[in-house]
């Protein structure tokens, strides 16, 4: 169980991240091990996005050190690549918060363009593929199967030929799920998954997730408020509140753990019975006024890359 | 196109139509009319034997006035207001644009356009008899449109389905427009006295499909908004003249003039292509309004060192270069040209066509290399880099890499057009680069439909073929006003249609994305769902 103690896909360690005088993540040390779901949870604002910003490339941090570690033993130190080069070589991935899919793409063309750099590299960089290479009509064909795997695996197979524009919401998110495993990362960053999906939907992409994790040599880092998502398939979480982590361990410990109860409920421990704040915390839905708040999107702040 | 004025303050009035409120409101339309007219229209100064009078023009205003007071109580009576009367007028008018809209659009369409064609190609006959076919040809369209609405509607009740008409043509155009253009020349065997304009004037216009398809790479696929395009178009031509005048004779000899086209094309390209990147390196992190700017300023300094690098450029008085040869065949009446090469007599028309075929085929190679960049890694990405950038790069797409093979390959193809130019003309100067043809070559793209190859090529023909329209229409004379050619209304034109394309057709003409690529069905995209890029 505690399989990202001993051999970690992911090291984050003493990640500090400023924006001026504000310190929008302290000192932050986590792991995050291989064939498991780390899930990141905390009430709004703690900076988990900023987190992922930082693991993603998307911001340098102000100091620590990201760490990855492929199961052949290469080693990636996040914090020095660009954002693109994260993805091509450490294999890292991730969704965003508010989609962004390609929507005026087809969903094979969107999980194609995942595949760019492999396709890249096989139509010789474009100018074997001018001149229809063979090489390159087989890479593609390929690349075609693999968008029909994870088609099938979302349950999208049958729109296969509709602008991804077209798809209702939650369809989206899975796409932009498949899309994300199109481009076989070792690590996989989830932004709210299950925002805005129904109850059915997010038990669907429980299943989906479960069977990444279970089938794909891989390690998945989830930012999720949906706690039925996150206590039903995580097996590791961390829980930030203003930027430092509060705790750290499985589901059960963190349930009974005082800290994170005081960051949800605002309370002190003696004040409310633990059964109640397990009950609260293990219901279907976020029960914490803070954490139903949907705080209005920031996505420039948020997502605006690199100035 | 809604008649009833809902956010207007005052609609609550005139739907009443209280008669004091029509008093008041009408009283009101007259003053200001009355007061806005007064210094345009009835005190207007002239000048005569060195003293400027002023002429008054009352009765002027006075009738110009009353007209406004009648639009509006009009407006008034029967679109402003829902009295039965008024309904009944408004809906019958629908009724009556509809059916224009359905049945009668097309036939006078065609009717004005075959008239003005066959003045055009075919000015020896009589005038009774081009109106006679002009209304013939205009009325067996009609029919055939009723007839094909017919079957359409019986189809959709039968069947379920309907494909429109507009899609049906779009589905075979590009072959059926590849014959067309292959078989185009063969007209001057035809009409001996217009086959020399309208073969320029073909070429012309495939300059421009040309040039429309360059840039579409960068506009339309990769959503780049450039508007120094004419830049590259300059440095393919000045490429072509200075190696062919200058660099040639030097390092090779006088003997290869015959042949510095063929070789100083693929240096043109490749020169535009390596200042396409010049240009992209600076402008890699600007988007939108910011990278339109220093594109613009881009296309005006390349144009500024041109006119100003006297020694290397000759300055505004440009630089004569050796025309195209067939092969190193020039065409002029003399032993050792193409005519005599093959034993005919000297035609210039043999140089026209010849120019025709030679951008013909560079123009489907822009094509055909466009075409098939698409659906390869690199056109899908630049399409993926116009929808979300950020998504691009999340993916590992290295976006500067794709925006620069997008603004070389684009510069490329504009270097290749340049080069043809110079060859074309004889002659390079930087007149002939001005922002107005990048203006031009842009409003080409973005008419035709922003991505779309086949909407390109209506758009450069609509628009450069109306140009040269516009120089035939000598009946418009009886109108204008005396001293005044119809030509110079050319600009007013295109900017009218282009207002009317972005009220009626803000996509342009073709408005679907065919996807590069599928797994059952090849379904086009709805252009509102496609981005236009952000920069």
């Amino acid at each position: 169980m505690l399989n990202w103690a001993k051999d970690p896909e992911l090291q984050v360690q003493h990640l500090t991240m400023r924006f001026g005088g504000l310190t929008a993540i302290g000192d932050l040390s986590f792991d995050a091990g291989r064939k498991q779901i780390t899930a990141l949870i905390g009430p709004n604002g703690a900076g988990k996005t900023t987190v992922f910003n930082c693991i993603t490339g998307f911001y340098k941090p102000t100091e620590g050190m990201i760490k990855l570690k492929h199961p052949d033993g290469k080693e990636f130190l996040l914090e020095r690549m660009d954002d693109f080069i994260i993805t091509q070589k450490a294999k890292v991935v991730r969704t965003f918060q508010n989609i962004r899919l390609f929507s005026g793409m087809t969903l094979l063309e969107n999980l194609m363009v995942a595949q760019h750099n492999t396709l890249m590299r096989a139509s010789g960089f474009t100018i074997g593929g001018i001149f229809g290479s063979g090489h390159f009509k087989r890479a593609e064909n390929i690349a075609i199967e693999k968008c029909k795997y994870w088609l099938d695996k979302v349950n999208l197979t049958d729109r296969a030929d509709d602008a991804a524009g077209d798809l209702p919401y939650g369809a989206q998110r899975r796409l932009e799920i498949a899309r994300a495993m199109c481009t076989d990362p070792r690590l996989l960053c989830l932004d709210e998954p299950a925002a805005g999906l129904n109850p059915r939907e997010s038990d669907e992409l429980n299943k989906l997730l479960i069977s990444v994790r279970d089938d794909h040599d891989m390690a998945i880092l989830l930012i999720e408020h949906d706690m039925s998502v996150v206590m039903g398939i995580s097996d590791h979480i961390v829980v930030l509140d203003y930027g430092r982590k509060i705790a750290d361990g499985t589901p059960n410990e963190i349930k009974n753990d005082p800290a994170v109860i005081r960051a949800y409920l605002g309370v002190e421990e003696d004040e409310a019975p633990a059964e109640i704040v397990q009950e609260a915390i293990a219901r279907p839905m976020p029960v914490a006024p803070v954490l139903k708040k949907v705080s209005p999107q920031k996505p420039a702040l948020k997502e605006g890359g690199r100035k | 196109m809604s008649v009833v004025p809902k956010s207007n303050s005052n609609s609550e009035e005139t739907k009443k139509l209280t008669l004091e409120g029509l008093a008041k409101d009408l009283v009101g339309t007259a003053i200001l009319t009355f007061l806005i007219l007064t210094p345009i229209v009835a005190l207007r100064t002239q000048i005569g034997q060195g003293v400027i009078t002023i002429v008054q023009k009352w009765g002027l205003v006075f009738a110009l006035t009353a007209i406004v007071i009648g639009v509006r109580l009009f407006l008034h009576l029967i679109m402003w207001s829902d009295t039965p009367l008024s309904l009944a007028i408004r809906s019958f008018a629908k009724w009556i644009w509809q059916l224009f809209l359905k049945y009668l659009l097309l036939p006078i369409a065609t009717i004005m356009f075959c008239r003005i064609m066959l003045q055009f190609i075919w000015p020896e006959t009589q005038t009774i008899l081009r109106n006679f076919i002009s209304l013939f040809i205009g009325v067996m369209v009609g029919v055939a449109q009723y007839l094909y609405r017919e079957h359409l509607d019986h189809q959709a009740v039968t069947t379920g389905t309907s494909q429109s008409l507009g899609e049906k043509i779009s589905q075979n155009v590009a072959p059926l427009l590849l014959i067309f253009a292959l078989a185009f020349p063969l007209f001057t065997y035809f009409h001996p006295i217009w086959d020399k304009r309208v073969m320029d004037l073909a070429v012309y216009i495939l300059i421009y499909i040309m040039l429309g398809w360059g840039l579409n790479v960068v506009v339309g696929l990769a959503g780049l908004l450039d508007l120094g395009y004419v830049a590259f178009y300059a440095v393919g031509a000045y490429a072509y003249a200075l190696l062919s005048t200058v660099y040639f004779p030097q390092w090779l000899g006088t003997g290869i003039l015959p042949w510095a086209f063929y070789i100083s094309l693929p240096v043109a390209g490749l020169l535009a292509a390596t200042w396409g990147v010049i240009l992209g390196f600076p402008v890699l992190r600007l988007r939108g309004d910011y990278l339109a700017i220093v594109t613009l300023a881009f296309g005006e300094m390349i144009r500024l060192v041109l006119v100003n690098w006297f020694s290397f450029t000759n300055g505004p008085q440009g630089i004569l270069v050796p025309k195209i040869t067939f092969f190193g065949l020039p065409f002029k009446d003399a032993p050792g040209s193409f005519s005599d090469f093959f034993g005919m007599p000297f035609n210039r028309i043999h140089f026209y066509i010849f120019l025709y075929y030679v951008i013909l085929t560079l123009a489907l190679v822009t094509y055909f290399v466009t075409k098939r960049l698409r659906r390869l890694p690199i056109g899908r990405a630049w399409e993926a880099l116009r929808e979300d950038e950020i998504a691009c790069r999340s993916l590992g797409i290295n976006t500067t890499t794709t925006k620069l093979t997008a603004f070389a390959i684009g510069a490329m193809f504009g270097g290749f057009a340049g080069s043809f130019f110079a060859a074309r003309q004889g002659f390079v100067s930087p007149e002939s680069f001005v922002y107005i043809e990048s203006a031009l070559i842009l409003a080409i793209v973005v008419l035709g439909g922003l991505g779309s190859q086949i909407g390109i090529v209506f758009s450069a023909i609509v628009i450069m073929g109306s140009f040269e329209l516009f120089r035939e229409m000598d009946f418009m004379k009886a109108v204008l006003p005396s001293g005044t050619e119809p030509i110079q209304f050319r600009m007013l034109a295109v900017g009218l249609a282009m207002v009317l394309m972005m009220r009626f057709r803000p996509r342009g003409f073709v408005t679907k994305r065919e996807p590069t690529v599928y797994l059952k069905e090849k379904k086009s995209v709805s252009g509102d769902l496609v981005a236009e890029g952000h920069g």
